[in-house]
């Protein structure tokens, strides 16, 4: 709802389609090409008269924009695939290149470290755009971690199906959000906030998790 | 007989558990970064070089028959015998003849993956030729009888406190934490090797189609030695080395060196264009080079993959890879590891067989962020687990994914068990971490977040309609 906060408060009007429901993703990365094109077919109707899709997640954005076009290459619908994946937008990257904002007025106290989610940061090569946005927000002290850009090891279905290999990266992830000090991680990807507050609750650590939206919305 | 795919967990699981081989791969790497960085900045435009090397490598693939054609015959024209291997067994075979008709004693070796690929040295070893490797690092790990860690520091996974106490118990020095020392001690025992040895047998880092030449870039002189003291050569050449002119070295040594181990470039680089010519002084006096298949030319049919053959084994992709830092190179089960290793075994050895390796990634991506030559790496682990599930789909996980499909067409579905997920949570909190707790996987080491009381469907309508 944060989003919608943001978005709102910049003067735009929000529309959620209520039939909306997965990108496809998890089919898609399993191998599962044909089932995650049947999901990835309706989001495409669904979406199809939206001047602007907005999404909260670098990597739920990176299957729209990168990987629909890739998933219906030489497929009927490919042309629909490649026009929604023109029109979709990351959060970051909607407000610093598609509106030019860089200052929402946010006022958010504390110290944070910004983790790069990987699908946003390779496959949309977003790594400036929320850093920007961050800046601006008053009362934010933002200090970058050693290991911003390393994989906290979620990697969607990969977290269960080798736990052992994704907990020890989340474990060199927390290990560097611990040496910053900060008070809260901030993020463009729920999945990596899921799994470093996985860890960092079982750690023990008092270091919060938070959506980048979640700290925007804040005035 | 286990599967590879439960060999790697085991091996993963006992890796990731092992606090001090994560730290110590780390440290080992950190000098490693800090250098890479500072070579990567001598480059005027380091995209720029990425840029090309992948178009001259593709160029090179792409017409790899013409290209290989004129490397062999210009390689002949100078007296080298060449020999197309279509595979391993034939390559072994070929290289053990060439030792019996030489009745050869003893064998010196420089560093060659492709020799780990084929399994050179228990071929050579059956057939009762000994061989010592003369890599400082390659001859540590063959004293500890197991395959290299990494496919550019094969020892990269043991201290010098270690190598120490190897070099105590198998070859008698006194122990010493001075890598100085430790390098010594192996050198005096290499010197007496090297001239004992009647056959050589090195790898080639590039071959070089224009001028028919072999370039082996090295760090320790030993591949000087390997190559140029005995009287026999043999150079084993996977067919993807190859680089179609002489000037491609000036782009691809000082990327190698830097990619592979931070140095602006190696401290050897030589080209080999056969065996002793009359005008030379020195030299072998017979030179073969065994051009090994093995299945790339599979490879090379792969549109979508082909990419892959640009590899030129720097390792960049192994040392920023988190899969490899926290598993180890030896959990691969394999003689590339890492990232590139991921992608080309199941081509090299069997899609089903080696396609747990694709799934094992997060697919973070920095692998093909690093990559000099600009594989797409990670997209690849990405291709092999479709092409994996087509050849065949495991049967639980295609009705999940059936179950999948079924309930993110129908929303009204989606939003009653995303509803029912949210009033059953509490009790999955009796149940946590226990065999009947369905999140298990995840809740043995990750506490699982309370979800939101109201989804964002609800808080949307309670917006709208006040």
């Amino acid at each position: 709802m944060d989003i919608v906060r943001v978005l709102e408060r910049l003067g735009h009007t929000v529309d959620y389609p209520e039939a909306q429901t997965c990108c496809g993703q998890p089919a898609f990365n399993s191998g599962y090409w044909d089932e995650a094109r049947a999901v990835a077919e309706r989001q495409m109707t669904i979406f199809r008269d939206a001047e602007a899709v907005v999404i909260a997640s670098g990597s739920c954005g990176a299957m729209v924009q990168v990987f629909y076009p890739e998933l219906f290459r030489h497929h009927p619908r490919e042309i629909e695939a490649r026009a929604l994946s023109a029109k979709t937008f990351e959060f970051s990257d909607f407000l610093v290149n598609q509106l030019g904002v860089l200052d929402v007025g946010a006022r958010f106290l504390g110290r944070a470290t910004f983790h790069d989610g990987c699908h946003g940061l390779r496959e949309l090569g977003l790594k400036k755009e929320p850093r920007l946005l961050l800046q601006h927000v008053q009362g934010l002290e933002l200090v970058e971690m050693q290991e911003a850009e390393t994989c906290c090891g979620f990697g969607g279905t990969f977290a269960v199906k080798f736990p052992m290999i994704s907990t020890a990266m989340g474990e060199v992830k927390c290990a560097s959000i611990a040496e910053t000090g900060a008070d809260y991680v901030i993020s463009n990807d729920s999945s990596c906030l899921m799994q470093i507050r996985g860890i960092l609750d079982r750690q023990g650590k008092t270091t919060k998790t938070l959506h980048l939206a979640e700290v925007l919305a804040r005035t | 007989m286990k599967t590879h795919a439960q060999e790697f967990s085991e091996s993963a699981r006992q890796y990731t558990a092992d606090l001090r081989h994560r730290d110590w791969i780390q440290q080992a790497l950190s000098g490693y970064y800090a250098k890479r960085d500072e070579c990567k900045s001598r480059f005027q435009n380091w995209a720029g070089a990425r840029e090309l090397a992948a178009e001259i490598k593709r160029e090179a693939i792409n017409h790899l028959d013409r290209y290989l054609d004129e490397f062999a015959s210009k390689l002949e024209a100078r007296g080298t015998k060449v020999f197309w291997a279509p595979d391993a067994q034939a390559a072994r075979d070929y290289i053990v003849g060439v030792a019996r008709q030489h009745r050869v004693r003893s064998i010196i070796k420089s560093k060659s993956m492709t020799a780990e690929e084929i399994h050179l040295n228990e071929a050579l070893e059956k057939n009762g030729f000994k061989v010592v490797e003369s890599d400082m690092g390659e001859y540590i790990v063959q004293l500890r009888q197991e395959p290299p860690y990494h496919i550019v520091f094969p020892a990269m996974h043991l201290t010098r406190q270690q190598i120490s106490g190897l070099f105590h118990d198998r070859l008698g020095s006194e122990p010493t934490n001075n890598p100085e020392d430790l390098t010594m001690i192996a050198r005096h025992i290499m010197r007496r090797k090297y001239c004992e040895a009647d056959m050589g047998i090195s790898g080639a880092n590039f071959a070089i189609a224009e001028t028919g030449m072999i370039s082996i870039t090295e760090n320790e002189g030993n591949a000087r030695l390997t190559t140029s003291l005995p009287k026999v050569h043999v150079a084993l050449v996977g067919i993807e080395k190859v680089l179609p002119k002489l000037s491609d070295l000036a782009l691809f040594l000082p990327m190698l060196a830097t990619a592979g181990a931070g140095q602006p470039i190696t401290c050897y680089n030589t080209l080999y264009g056969g065996p002793r010519q009359p005008d030379e002084p020195d030299g072998p006096e017979e030179f073969h080079a065994v051009l090994l298949d093995n299945r790339r030319t599979e490879l090379l049919a792969d549109a979508e993959q082909r990419d892959a053959l640009h590899c030129i084994r720097c390792g960049a992709c192994l040392n920023v890879c988190p899969i490899f830092k926290n598993v180890g190179g030896h959990s691969y089960g394999t003689t590339y590891q890492g990232p590139i290793g991921s992608v080309i075994t199941p081509h090299l050895r069997g899609l089903q067989d080696w396609k747990h390796l694709s799934q094992a990634s997060s697919l973070c991506g920095a692998c093909t962020e690093t990559c000099p030559v600009k594989i797409d790496l990670h997209h690849h682990l990405l291709r092999n687990r479709r092409n994996a599930v087509r050849g065949h789909p495991g049967r639980r996980e295609k009705l999940l994914q059936a179950g999948f499909v079924f309930m993110m067409r129908r929303p009204k579905l989606y939003q009653f068990v995303a509803r029912a997920g949210r009033r059953l949570q509490p009790l999955q909190r009796l149940i946590r971490g226990t065999i009947f707790d369905p999140l298990r996987a995840w809740t043995q080491t990750r506490s699982f977040p309370s979800l939101a009381k109201k989804s964002f469907r609800e808080l949307w309508r309670e917006r709208r309609i006040p």
